[in-house]
């Protein structure tokens, strides 16, 4: 009997030929991806929300032949940090995680590109804002999708009631539902002015000056309003810039008028303010209009989301998305894709923002108009600009425009925020503006 | 015959050695030791291990590629938030430690004297704050300090007081978590002191009030000499648990306001699980190492002198 040799020449070929498949093979979209998948969803809080994600998991696993594991991770005392940070390392884990907004730039080497799904998912859905592009790109790759569990808009919710009687302004009006906005009107100036009023009549806006996302989120949307950034998108400090000034003057201008409290604020404070209907206006997604339906209704009653105020530089909204991100060291890369697809399906996207009660929300151009959001209340319509349907604003993120390593920094250490507490707390705006920029140049080491 | 008389002279040896093993299988520390094993191994696996990759952590660069040696060390060195947060641990964990000594001592002699058959309810009710899980009562504390809704603002607010910003203000927020943390720690320092006050012999007290002795010289020159070790050993487990807290700062101030109530864990967890920066966070989680180690060094040399004095 003849005995066939494996020469190394052999190998070489069946190897290379092996790897071009590999590469040229379309990731597996149908029947074929069998196997096993494990994923890491985020644990929602709105009450019965995951039960969308498992619904649908399911569905595509019984679909594909698929076995599907799905653990919901919660963000409360930042577990899900800790697990994305101990899979990083132990390079083992979940072969789909939920990211928050920063992760995916942290561990960009250890993500799997998703080029192919996010084309896919373009040619279907549109254009994503900047500001997705910003964080869920990585070297010129797609690093991760954009989830709509979790992301978030989170633009003013206020008191139709009370900003119309101490601020005289009528946010019905101004963002009528089903219409677009009416909002030259809504600008910083127009928003200080209507702070004042509100504070003056014991209902101040309920904004917090903490370290936490919420605070942090607020205060970037304000710098970016004035066109100012601790650090530019090459990586050089501009702190002592008159933007920076500009905004900071603003933003201290602006702390006198909200609660004393301010900078010990966390993210369940706004929540609380506007539950106990302390005040006239908050920072927030549909949460925190959401427990006021369940334990305030005659505040909830009263709630409208709307876009941000405008000014010099434009009309920016914080815009803070979640991800889901394939690890490169994951088992089932293919299922993982087609499983992400089908959680991106439109079908998908609107089951998700309808369990949520319209808080999720995805980050295609083409979804933002779900009837979740034109329906929701009451009062009927109050979350239809939630979604920015008519473009109006620009989503952004705290601390952007600097390279997402530093970025991250400035976000996660509440740089701004701590820049208006000092202010407020007596400090000289040059110390501030020199301490910051010393922060800043910290963040800058790799 | 040369094999026979080979095996006649390893006979006796490998009967000496089977007999050594019975030895030393019989010694009491021996038996000790293999009892205790597995409990070492597991300090090895859970203890030693993290503790040498959290070294090694500490010398990579940020992204981990790299190894930077005391890079991460010096690059702390030159910032200011680090030095404050050196600052706050030590005025955390000292005055939280002595203020738990006091107390733990004045309720310890209270206790002592309260007769033996209620004594035990007391001894109970005292432990109560230090066996509940510290991240529960944090939470009853972080209701209690809420910065609009506090509990201890609405009573001062009757009496026309306040409202205090517990944890909006430098000073009252390191008070907050300072408070917290004596109330959680007070009662293991009450028993321990407990403990040694029943061991001192009762003639040491009846030689004395024979002598004249009043009640602080009783204090003086017997209670307190009989549990020096005792005051030592404790102040030192108390120091490196204080020196190394994470729950209490982070439920009730999160670092906060503006970095002023930051201890190393947290500001660590800060740096390296929310900031992605794990070898930066673990250099700063490893500065408490010499801190605790001086202290430690210093308080056991000192045990050990008294104890090969006596």
């Amino acid at each position: 009997m003849k005995r066939r040799t494996f020469t190394r020449r052999r190998f070489m070929a069946t190897t290379a030929a092996a790897s071009a498949t590999m590469i040229a093979a379309p990731f597996v979209r149908t029947a074929s991806a069998a196997g096993k998948i494990s994923i890491g969803f985020w644990d929602h809080w709105v009450p019965g929300a995951n039960n969308a994600t498992k619904t649908l998991t399911e569905e595509w696993g019984a679909k594909e032949k698929v076995e599907v594991q799905i653990d919901y991770i919660p963000s409360q005392g930042r577990k899900n940090l800790l697990t994305i940070a101990a899979e990083a390392q132990a390079k083992s884990g979940h072969d789909i995680l939920a990211f928050p907004t920063w992760e995916p730039q942290g561990h960009a080497n250890s993500l799997e590109p998703v080029d192919d799904v996010m084309g896919e998912l373009i040619k279907q859905h549109g254009k994503v804002n900047p500001t997705v592009e910003y964080l869920g790109r990585a070297n010129g790759k797609w690093i991760v999708v954009p989830a709509t569990v979790g992301s978030q808009i989170k633009g003013p919710c206020s008191r139709i009631d009370l900003m119309k009687q101490h601020a005289g302004i009528d946010v019905v009006a101004m963002y009528p539902a089903g219409a677009p906005p009416k909002a030259e009107a809504w600008t910083l100036a127009a928003f200080m002015k209507a702070a004042e009023a509100c504070h003056k009549a014991g209902k101040p806006f309920g904004i917090g000056l903490g370290t936490t996302s919420d605070s942090v989120d607020t205060a970037g949307a304000f710098f970016h309003a004035h066109g100012a950034a601790l650090v530019d998108a090459k990586g050089t400090i501009t702190v002592k810039s008159d933007k920076v000034r500009q905004a900071l003057e603003y933003c201290t201008k602006l702390a006198a008028f909200l609660p004393p409290d301010a900078p010990a604020w966390d993210d369940s404070s706004n929540n609380k303010w506007l539950v106990a209907g302390n005040g006239a206006l908050i920072m927030n997604p549909p949460s925190a209009w959401a427990v006021a339906k369940r334990d305030a209704p005659q505040i909830a009653a009263q709630c409208w989301t709307h876009g941000f105020p405008s000014g010099p530089a434009g009309r920016y909204a914080p815009f803070l998305p979640y991800f889901w991100g394939i690890w490169n060291f994951g088992k089932n890369k293919s299922a993982a894709k087609s499983l992400l697809l089908h959680l991106s399906s439109r079908a998908a996207a609107e089951k998700m923002v309808a369990a949520s009660a319209g808080y999720d929300l995805p980050s295609f151009e083409k979804l933002t108009d779900f009837k979740t959001w034109a329906e929701e209340g009451p009062p009927k319509g109050t979350l239809y600009h939630y979604p920015n349907p008519h473009n109006h604003q620009i989503l952004s993120v705290a601390a952007a425009p600097a390279p997402a390593r530093i970025a991250h920094q400035i976000y996660v250490q509440g740089v701004q925020t701590k820049m208006i507490a000092r202010v407020l707390k007596g400090e000289k705006m040059e110390a501030v503006l020199a301490w910051a920029e010393s922060e800043c140049e910290g963040f800058m080491r790799t | 015959m040369v094999d026979a008389v080979l095996q006649g002279v390893q006979t006796p040896g490998a009967t000496r050695k089977r007999s050594s093993l019975r030895r030393t299988m019989q010694r009491k520390s021996t038996v000790a030791f293999l009892m205790a094993l597995p409990l070492i191994l597991m300090i090895a696996f859970l203890v030693i291990y993290p503790a040498l990759y959290s070294l090694h952590l500490a010398t990579l660069n940020k992204s981990m590629e790299r190894f930077v040696g005391f890079g991460n060390f010096l690059f702390l060195f030159k910032r200011e938030t680090f030095w404050k947060v050196v600052e706050q641990s030590c005025i955390f964990a000292l005055t939280a430690v002595f203020f738990k000594a006091i107390i733990g001592f004045t309720v310890a002699h209270f206790v002592h004297n309260v007769p033996n058959d209620r004594q035990r309810k007391w001894r109970g009710m005292l432990l109560v704050p230090w066996v509940i899980p510290p991240a529960m009562s944090c939470l009853a504390w972080l209701w209690l300090f809420d910065p609009s809704y506090s509990a201890f603002n609405w009573v001062l607010g009757i009496f026309n007081i306040g409202p205090v910003p517990w944890t909006g203000d430098a000073f009252w927020a390191r008070f907050s978590v300072i408070l917290v943390n004596i109330w959680i720690g007070a009662p293991f320092f009450m028993i321990m002191y407990l403990a040694a006050l029943k061991s001192v012999p009762d003639q040491l007290y009846e030689a004395a009030a024979i002598d004249g002795a009043n009640w602080w010289q009783r204090i003086w020159y017997i209670t307190l000499p009989m549990m020096r070790n005792i005051i030592a050993i404790t102040a030192l487990f108390s120091l490196i648990v204080t020196f190394a807290n994470f729950d209490i700062v982070q439920i009730l101030t999160q670092g906060g306001p503006i970095d002023l109530t930051h201890v190393f864990a947290t500001w660590s967890f800060t740096l390296g699980i929310q900031g992605n920066d794990i070898p930066l966070g673990a250099a700063v989680s490893l500065f408490m190492v010499p801190i605790l180690t001086v202290a430690a060094v210093f308080i056991l040399r000192d045990i050990t002198r008294r104890g090969n004095e006596s």
